[in-house]
């Protein structure tokens, strides 16, 4: 036996990073895992939204006496029904289960129908007389920007601008002034949807207690309890919701949904059990997918391509309400320093309201737009300054410990070994240039949270918590309010468990995601679940080891502090012969101190930038991740094969290998399908023949999600740099492996063929249409060719670290 | 869950049975085979027959006779017809067509004959119902404008069958059958260019079998365009059979394009190659030819005019193919599996 | 908008209350006999989730274009979402809920949960099913026959490497039984 440890300084494993199944993997392989579409309760009645047909109108009447006398309709709700709006955010409460008086997009509820079974209600829609006045529409944040009326919400910044703001760290225009060269790129990154395989659905029913009970498929329990109670106007402890398992999430289960208050409030109405399942193109409109971003970069840099100052200008399509927008409208821009050393950062950014399905978070939240941008720029600085663009990357990483332009703590960062490894991987110096023609590859990199640093509605408490009762039985109950949504939540709570009291995974059960049972975590959202449910995990668990040991060192005559939990059994440091079973110590424990139980939780630390705004971006550690990917293109065609991609993610430490591979090839995965073809695009008919507004692709056939033909083959290497500030070391692993993939993706097509599409998504056409420039002697690029004038308000103005600053606004002074 | 509306089933047992049933039922009764256009077509009301008359219990539909050239039942799946040695070896055009149809479950339902039948496709038109209220209709369903081109007095949906193209090309010709008796026609007449009306075949017949001529001195190849390797109808099919002398000299030629009009676009092939050799010329000059016939409108997946720039590269895959270059690379990296 | 007299209303309308009558559906379900009274616009998805309780085979799209509904039809994979129950009188469905050998689980079964081939679990049984049609013809098939055979149902966690290797190592597997089963 080795050494006794501190537990959260373990550094020698029983089950930490080895290959295991994961603990909800057998009931998923046998069809046993319930999804919310799979609870069936007697008696229970079905539910059917009533959807606009309008991107924007006034609703003058609804007409539902039809619809209620349709044979087996049990109840019509409208707007009338639900007077307390809704939304994720405290400052953008704008949306109502059931539109009162507008509805601001094709899709919008303005009706909800319960009946006995699906077919009836979906029958009973159609019967229900709704009278519009339709309004003039939005389309686009161009169009927003200019047409302040009509205002699709009463709030905001003015007009149709939803949020507006503007950041700089240090004098931006002086560093750019003095840049041996200053890069100017215009980039836009199309809209898209998580696409869930799951469609979202609840079940809400009236439990034996008579409190209400909704089973649901949400990424966050804790937000919708809340807004429950909000809207329902009832204690939130008269509500339990249980996020049920998610058949995937990337964030599109994150905002409380208008059918989760409809069957709730039906439920409460009719005293019976009411489901609801959305259907695939209703997924659609739920959305809260990847925002539409325009982008402007002005980078300056030294000759030797150093970064010497970034101001960038975003402008997002937010769609038809706040949602996330508020933080998301932060994080196309609050993440960009923490890659590179930036001494001065301009950030100003706008969101603005269209009549579209509302934008949210999306896997990597508003980061991937602007990573895309920053790392497409980085390629032609460094081709413009005769770099290699992975040597470039490699001279002005982040250091360890070290702080931004914008107060961020960089903690832990592995990003240089994982471009030195994607390099050594991908065969970047023998292979690059020299793979003949219409082939090449391309590198890029990112940096991502493991966890937001501060909670959506502001508040003092901890993020996450977790409770532990161990059993005279031997029997280890682990309760979170985490919630799986097949990232591997679950197993990273009993593997984390396990480990900390030495024991066989299998005999950890965990129970997580209801507000009924389970002590809070606020949501698998921001990459936070590890490192905030591990921590508080680690607390719990060593609280009761202390307790085990106390009465085991007593039994086994030595120390508390000698004994080594491993395999089952607690031993002597010094003589393994002494020991007990772990169900032996539970038991003394259990004698000398009660039942055995603790409780653990964890709140992030506080944020070293002390400005207003200061609370979007700080994190209690960073992931980093370097991806190089191979392109064919067809110069006749713009044809894009992809015939292989390697990926680097520092993950501080891999609980589970084949759980986290995992999560970094369907990370890279879902970027390259962004990077590719995946789209949530939207079309407007002939204005003068229609005002329809309508989605182009609201369909799994339409919408194109990479086929297992369309996938290559990805080579991963898990970069392992343990964070002090992560259970175990273990960072994020969720996200981060998607941002680097689609720029990488653009920088291989013009290592390939010499064009420069500065959008995503890079379809054939546009490489062709830049082919063609090319040959025409024009500039070999597709992308945006103008920035709109956008009504950037007043820099907040904060002095870097090493300029002096505390972190604070420095007021007074004039921003440039 | 999307729900089909209610419908009256019948399942007969024969031909004879089917066309009876469907003279007695009339046009509010339609033909379901596979299934795996009409369900989901029926789930977004795009079809609302009052009857469906099944024709997989039907017998003989099903056959694979070999007589002077090959005959094939309506109703074999297109995984039966890709599985077909007399295909994969005399058909190549066929069996690469209907092997990039959807996909592998939906070939094991889907039937050839469904798949020649198969309803003309528009963005505007296959959306849900409630979808397609929000645009007030289209001229193909419930509405008076075709969203495509608003000046259309015509639909211009889009003929998105792959067999079709590829059958054409070898000469097909198909049956049909009715109470009222039996008739036989070159499949390239089976279309009308009209996204509606896009099938000459009346409601009461039933489409039987699909008849090939010998493919001796034959090769064909066909080349499908679409976003990805599975799953995705053609926004562009070529369809290319040549017969050529010992030599090399084209005899005779077929060029049939599918996916750029409501119905398969034949080329006059045979007339611009004939007495010529395939080279690499005589390819550039045919396909910038057979290319101009391509009228794609902006109601598929991928953008209109891009769409109609590759044509020519398509056409010359599928000519070189069929000329005998090694053309697997480029296959692997459009269709992305070995065909 | 007016009162909408339309395709759906029509529908509910349409056809005295006579024609909507249930009819009694038999099928053979993972071996064993079931039997139902089924609207007959069911589909078979409908009939497995619906009526027989059987709620392993999910659903993404519901209309053939996703792959999570896929079940075998005498062996075949089809989707069951596009299946009508009627057509399926009679005839042998396997779902995921028949694959395990009673509390043990199939290869493909255990190299999934093992392997990182199902990660929220939702395409899993079409996906597992589908591989299980795919090994009963090909016992060892080449990595591009795994992907081909899977290129109808749709993974939107994986990427899919996962899954294929998690076929591969259920081929091997299944193999080895083989061989051991030989005399």
């Amino acid at each position: 036996m080795n050494a006794p440890e501190k537990p959260r300084q373990k550094t020698r494993f029983d089950t930490i990073g080895k290959p295991r199944r994961r603990v909800d993997g057998r009931a998923k392989a046998i069809g046993q895992q319930r999804f919310a579409d799979d609870l069936v309760l007697p008696r229970m009645l079905h539910a059917k939204l009533a959807r606009s047909p309008h991107p924007h109108a006034v609703i003058e009447s609804v007409d539902v006496s039809r619809a209620r006398a349709h044979r087996g309709v049990h109840l019509v709700l409208t707007g009338a029904d639900f007077p307390v709006p809704y939304g994720i955010m405290p400052v953008s409460q704008d949306e109502y289960p059931v539109a009162r008086e507008r509805v601001r997009f094709v899709g919008d509820p303005v009706a909800a129908v319960i009946a006995v079974d699906e077919q009836t209600a979906t029958e009973a829609l159609a019967l229900i007389d709704v009278k519009y006045r339709p309004l003039p529409t939005i389309a686009s944040p161009e169009e927003g920007l200019a047409n302040p009326e009509p205002r699709i919400h009463d709030y905001g910044e003015q007009g149709n601008i939803h949020r507006n703001q503007s950041y700089e760290f240090g004098d931006v225009e002086e560093a750019l002034a003095q840049s041996d060269r200053v890069f100017e790129d215009l980039f836009f990154y199309e809209g898209n949807t998580h696409l869930p395989m799951e469609q979202q659905a609840s079940l809400a029913s009236i439990e034996g207690d008579g409190k209400l009970l909704l089973e649901t498929s949400t990424q966050n329990p804790h937000y919708l309890h809340r807004q429950l109670a909000r809207v329902l106007q009832m204690p939130t402890a008269h509500i339990r919701v249980i996020a049920t398992a998610n058949g995937g999430g990337f964030g599109g289960k994150c905002d409380p949904g208008n059918h989760e208050f409809v069957v709730a409030k039906a439920a409460l109405m009719l005293g019976r059990p009411v489901k609801i399942c959305l259907t695939r193109e209703e997924v659609f409109y739920q959305h809260r997918g990847r925002h539409p971003v325009l982008m402007k970069f002005r980078t300056g840099v030294t000759k030797d391509g150093r970064l010497t100052a970034i101001h960038l200008q975003t402008l997002l399509d937010g769609g038809a309400y706040g949602s996330h927008g508020p933080a998301s409208t932060f994080y196309t821009g609050v993440l960009t320093p923490v890659t590179y050393e930036l001494p001065r950062f301009k950030f100003e950014a706008c969101r603005v309201f269209t009549n579209k399905p509302a934008c949210g978070p999306k896997r990597g939240h508003g980061t991937p737009q602007p990573r895309f941008g920053q790392e497409v720029q980085l390629d032609k600085i460094a081709e413009a300054l005769g770099l290699d663009p992975a040597e470039m990357r490699l001279k002005m990483v982040t250091k360890p410990d070290s702080l931004t332009a914008s107060w961020l703590r960089v903690g832990s960062t592995g990003l240089a070994e994982c471009i030195r490894k994607v390099v050594e991987m991908s065969g970047w110096r023998a292979r690059r240039g020299k793979l003949g023609p219409g082939r090449g590859l391309g590198l890029a990199c990112s940096a991502y949270m493991c966890g937001a640093g501060v909670s959506i509605y502001w508040n003092k408490l901890p993020h996450s918590a977790v409770q532990l009762l161990l059993d005279r039985s031997g029997q280890v109950t682990v309760y979170c309010g985490a919630t799986e949504i097949g990232q591997g939540s679950d197993d990273v709570l009993a593997g984390l468990t396990a480990e900390a009291l030495g024991i066989d995974p299998v005999n950890v059960r965990v129970v997580t995601g209801d507000t009924g049972i389970t002590p809070i975590d606020l949501g698998s959202y921001s990459s936070r679940v590890t490192i905030m449910m591990g921590n508080a995990a680690l607390q719990a668990a060593a609280r009761v080891r202390e307790l085990l040991a106390t009465a085991a060192a007593e039994a086994l005559d030595t120390l508390p502090d000698r004994l080594v939990f491993s395999q089952d059994r607690v031993f002597a440091a010094e003589d393994a012969g002494k020991s007990m079973s772990f169900v032996e110590a539970i038991a003394a424990a259990e004698a000398k101190f009660g039942t055995i139980a603790s409780v653990g939780s964890y709140a992030p630390p506080k944020p070293p930038g002390k400005y207003k705004g200061a609370g979007v971006g700080p994190s209690p550690a960073y992931s980093f991740s370097a991806c190089v990917v191979e392109t064919e293109v067809d110069p006749v065609t713009g044809w894009v094969t992809v015939p292989k991609i390697w990926v680097a993610h520092d993950i501080g430490r891999a609980l589970n290998p084949i759980l986290a591979r995992g999560q970094v090839i369907g990370s890279v995965y879902m970027g390259l399908g962004e990077a590719l073809m995946e789209e949530q695009a939207f079309r407007r008919l002939p204005p003068k023949l229609s005002s329809a507004l309508v989605h182009r692709n609201p369909s799994m056939l339409d919408y194109k999600s990479l086929t297992s033909l369309d996938m290559p083959e990805v080579e991963v290497a898990l970069v392992e740099e343990p964070d002090p500030n992560c259970p175990y070391g273990a960072k994020e692993v969720g996200q981060g492996p998607l941002l680097p993939v689609m720029p990488a993706v653009a920088n291989a097509i013009y290592d390939a063929v010499g064009v420069r599409i500065d959008e995503v998504p890079i379809t054939p056409d546009k490489v062709l249409a830049a082919l063609a420039r090319k040959a025409k002697g024009e500039a070999p690029r597709v992308g945006p060719e103008s920035f709109p004038g956008v009504p950037y308000p007043q820099a907040t103005f904060v002095l870097p670290p090493w300029e002096g600053g505390d972190g604070n606004e420095l007021k007074g002074r004039k921003a440039a | 869950m999307m729900r089909l509306p209610w419908f009256r089933w019948h399942a007969p047992r024969s031909v004879a049975e089917a066309a009876k049933i469907l003279a007695g039922e009339g046009p509010q009764a339609m033909l379901i085979a596979g299934g795996t256009d009409l369900v989901p077509n029926m789930k977004r009301r795009h079809q609302e027959p009052a009857a469906l008359v099944a024709l997989r219990g039907v017998e003989g539909l099903k056959k694979i006779a070999n007589g002077a050239g090959l005959t094939l039942g309506a109703g074999l799946t297109l995984t039966e017809v890709v599985e077909a040695r007399q295909v994969r070896e005399h058909y190549g055009a066929l069996y690469q067509a209907a092997a990039q149809v959807a996909t592998p479950h939906l070939r094991n339902m889907g039937t050839l004959g469904g798949n020649v039948c198969l309803d003309t496709r528009c963005t505007y038109y296959n959306q849900s119902y409630e979808w397609r209220r929000a645009i007030d209709f289209c001229m193909k369903k419930d509405g008076a404008t075709c969203w495509v081109a608003t000046a259309s007095k015509r639909c211009v949906a889009v003929s998105s069958t792959d067999t079709a193209p590829a059958l054409i090309a070898l000469g097909a010709k198909v049956r049909l059958a009715s109470a009222g008796g039996a008739r036989e026609l070159d499949l390239a007449d089976l279309y009308n260019n009209d996204g509606m009306a896009y099938l000459t075949r009346r409601p009461d017949e039933i489409l039987t079998e699909i008849v090939l001529p010998p493919a001796a001195g034959w090769k064909s190849a066909y080349w499908k365009l679409r976003r990805r390797g599975a799953f995705d109808f053609p926004v562009l099919g070529v369809a290319a059979a040549v017969r050529a002398a010992p030599d090399g000299t084209v005899e005779d030629a077929r060029i049939v394009l599918g996916a750029v009009a409501s119905r398969p676009i034949v080329a006059k092939a045979g007339e611009l190659l004939a007495g010529k050799r395939l080279t690499d010329d005589v390819i550039e000059e045919v396909a910038a030819k057979v290319a101009s016939r391509a009228k794609p409108m902006d109601n598929t997946d991928l953008e209109i005019y891009w769409r109609k720039e590759v044509v020519p590269a398509f056409v010359g895959y599928a000519l070189r193919e069929v000329r005998g270059d090694d053309m697997r690379a480029t296959r692997m990296r459009i269709a992305r599996q070995a065909l | 908008m007016d009162a909408p007299t339309n395709a759906i209303e029509s529908a509910a309308a349409r056809g005295p209350a006579t024609e909507r009558r249930n009819v009694l559906l038999r099928l053979r379900v993972n071996g064993e006999d079931a039997e139902a009274y089924v609207a007959p616009y069911k589909t078979l998805l409908e009939v497995l989730r619906e009526d027989l309780g059987l709620t392993g085979t999910k659903h993404g799209c519901e209309l053939g274009e996703c792959g999570a509904c896929a079940v075998l039809l005498d062996g075949e994979p089809v989707l069951s979402c596009l299946e009508l129950a009627v057509q399926c009188e009679g005839r042998a469905v396997q779902t995921i809920e028949g694959l395990a050998r009673g509390a043990e689980l199939h290869p493909l079964q255990a190299a999934f949960a093992d392997l990182g081939g199902s990660q929220c679990g939702y395409c899993t049984s079409g996906m597992v099913m589908t591989a299980k049609a795919l090994l009963d013809r090909d016992p060892a098939p080449s990595r591009e026959r795994v992907k081909e055979a899977l290129s109808g149902n749709l993974c939107r966690c994986t990427g899919y490497q996962q899954i294929w290797e998690s076929v591969e190592e259920a081929a091997r597997a299944l193999r080895m039984e083989k061989q051991e089963a030989k005399p």
